[in-house]
């Protein structure tokens, strides 16, 4: 082999792997986990083009935009904290049933019996409010940089669509809890959509699973909160991400 | 080679030598292979001794003056010194090394076939100038990676630390017989509710709420105003902060100067009436 005279012990094994097919077949050419690779500019590009990061990212951007103060990272964040809270989300499914006393035992279990279950729900308690504060605090600065002028008009749209789904997100989530902050929280939040004119209570009836608040309501909710929504959220991130790069990057300087 | 059909050969021959400007039999024999192929451009890298440039002259139709100017910029252009351009003198060697049209034995053209040349004047205003603006870029692996890759660590180390720190609130089991005083939306709805002390239900949690967000939506397609600079679009800034103060003070008002009854009150003389923050207040 080629790497025979190369150190023996771990480094050359190392060697080994790092030169193997299986490896060479994962990390494509260009990647930094590749045996030889250099800082090159050529390889700079290819860390992005033959990564799946290239759905996110360009190869390059203008400089201003690199600078901390222009986004504060604000959209990056935001789907970050979506991600935090779907790995968290995933874990909390596996001690919480969505049944009437069964549901509020289960929290209490959680946050006494199940390792890391108190911090992870916290995790995702704070998460989630951390999350409606930066895609809020993302759309104010897009608003304040005029990044939502042509040819990102429909980005805009998606955005706010986005917000309405962080926001339905969350509250879905708020009843879930199933103790007296979430019930009468959610009773004040649904009895404002019971308002809406001409079909109200229909609309209440749809979202709340009948005419009050039920543990039939705490199912609805459940599955709103970890399929549909996220579901359909999914889908808008993709179009809003891939619309970011379609339309030109990050929007030009002030 | 396989055997090919006379008339093909015929047809192959012909559009060659109307392409080439030689004879068809000349070419129909080159393709049969019973005479040896005429000396190709490629022999003639050496520098052309001389060239007939009279003959030139009327077979292609380019006056005489020009392509001596052409031929003296390109011998100019490869530094080479000027060919020199006689009347028959060079004819007995141009015909070995000369570009094909000098050809004497084929003439340049066949008969029956007019070549000419077109010249166009391009106005400068029809020529498109494609410049790329000059981009001050950077390369996004590793600058903008690195700095993406440290926002979310600390963003995480923010979130653990906060969580380990403060407590999720989780209150008695929910009873639907017991309401508490005040019971309160989540914060993000919190100024909706706090319109709601003002308006009526419908205005304040459905039409506003409903018009809001549809005039959010709208808002590219309000501002026609093609500038990003704060100095452009004061008004455009004024309005929309305006709207983001409002719902902001509306929101804090809703969470921390309501009490009981939802009516107003100090949190620093009644306590907060706040189950999402109260953990961490107090």
């Amino acid at each position: 082999m080629a790497n025979g005279n190369k150190g023996g012990g771990m480094s050359g094994l190392l060697d080994h792997v790092r030169e193997s097919q299986v490896w060479n077949s994962i990390f494509r050419p260009g990647s930094p986990f590749r045996a030889g690779y250099s800082d090159s500019p050529r390889n700079r590009s290819y860390v992005i083009m033959n990564n799946v990061l290239y759905h996110l990212h360009p190869v390059k951007v203008k400089r201003h935009g690199v600078r901390l103060s222009y986004t504060l990272c604000l959209g990056g964040l935001s789907f970050f904290l979506f991600i935090v809270l779907t790995i968290t989300g995933i874990f909390l499914m596996f001690y919480y049933r969505p049944t009437s006393p069964q549901a509020y035992l289960d929290l209490q279990a959680l946050t006494t019996d199940v390792a890391f279950g108190n911090l992870v729900r916290n995790m995702h308690r704070w998460g989630a409010h951390l999350m409606v504060l930066s895609v809020f605090l993302h759309m104010a600065r897009v608003f304040y940089h005029g990044a939502y002028k042509p040819p990102r008009e429909f980005n805009w749209v998606v955005g706010v669509l986005l917000l309405l789904l962080t926001l339905l997100l969350s509250f879905t989530g708020y009843l879930l809890p199933w103790d007296q902050l979430a019930l009468w929280a959610v009773t004040v939040g649904s009895t404002m959509a019971s308002y809406t004119p001409v079909f109200g209570s229909q609309v209440s009836f749809v979202l709340i699973g009948g005419v009050q608040i039920t543990p039939d309501t705490l199912l609805r909710w459940y599955v709103l909160h970890v399929l549909f929504l996220p579901f359909i959220i999914t889908i808008f991130l993709a179009v809003h991400f891939w619309r970011v790069r379609k339309d030109g990057g990050i929007s030009g300087p002030l | 080679m396989a055997e090919i059909p006379e008339h093909i050969l015929r047809r192959s021959a012909e559009a060659r030598a109307k392409a080439e400007g030689r004879s068809v039999e000349e070419v129909l024999a080159e393709l049969k292979g019973e005479a040896p192929p005429p000396p190709t451009s490629a022999a003639s890298g050496a520098a052309p001794a001389g060239r007939d440039l009279a003959a030139e002259a009327e077979s292609s139709g380019v006056p005489q003056h020009l392509l001596e100017r052409a031929m003296r910029a390109r011998a100019k252009a490869e530094g080479k010194p000027v060919p020199a351009a006689g009347g028959g003198a060079a004819t007995a060697t141009a015909t070995a090394t000369a570009p094909k049209p000098a050809a004497a034995p084929a003439p340049a053209v066949p008969p029956g076939v007019r070549t000419q040349r077109l010249l166009t004047v391009v106005k400068a205003g029809a020529i498109q100038q494609v410049k790329r603006e000059p981009h001050d870029k950077v390369n996004v692996w590793p600058h903008l990676l690195a700095i993406e890759f440290v926002a979310l660590l600390a963003c995480l180390a923010f979130l653990i630390v906060l969580s380990i720190f403060l407590e999720a609130p989780l209150l008695e089991f929910a009873n639907f017989n017991e309401q508490p005083n005040p019971s309160k939306a989540p914060w993000y709805f919190l100024g909706l509710q706090e319109m709601l002390a003002y308006f009526d239900p419908q205005v304040a949690g459905v039409i506003i709420p409903g018009f809001g967000l549809a005039a959010l939506a709208m808002i590219p397609y309000v501002d026609k105003n093609p500038s990003v600079r704060p100095s452009d679009r004061k008004l455009a800034i004024m309005i929309f902060t305006f709207f983001i103060m409002a719902a902001a003070v509306l929101t804090i008002f809703g969470s921390f100067f309501r009490g009981p009854g939802f009516n107003f009150t100090y949190p620093w003389r009644d306590g907060i009436f706040f189950d999402d923050l109260k953990a961490i207040l107090e």
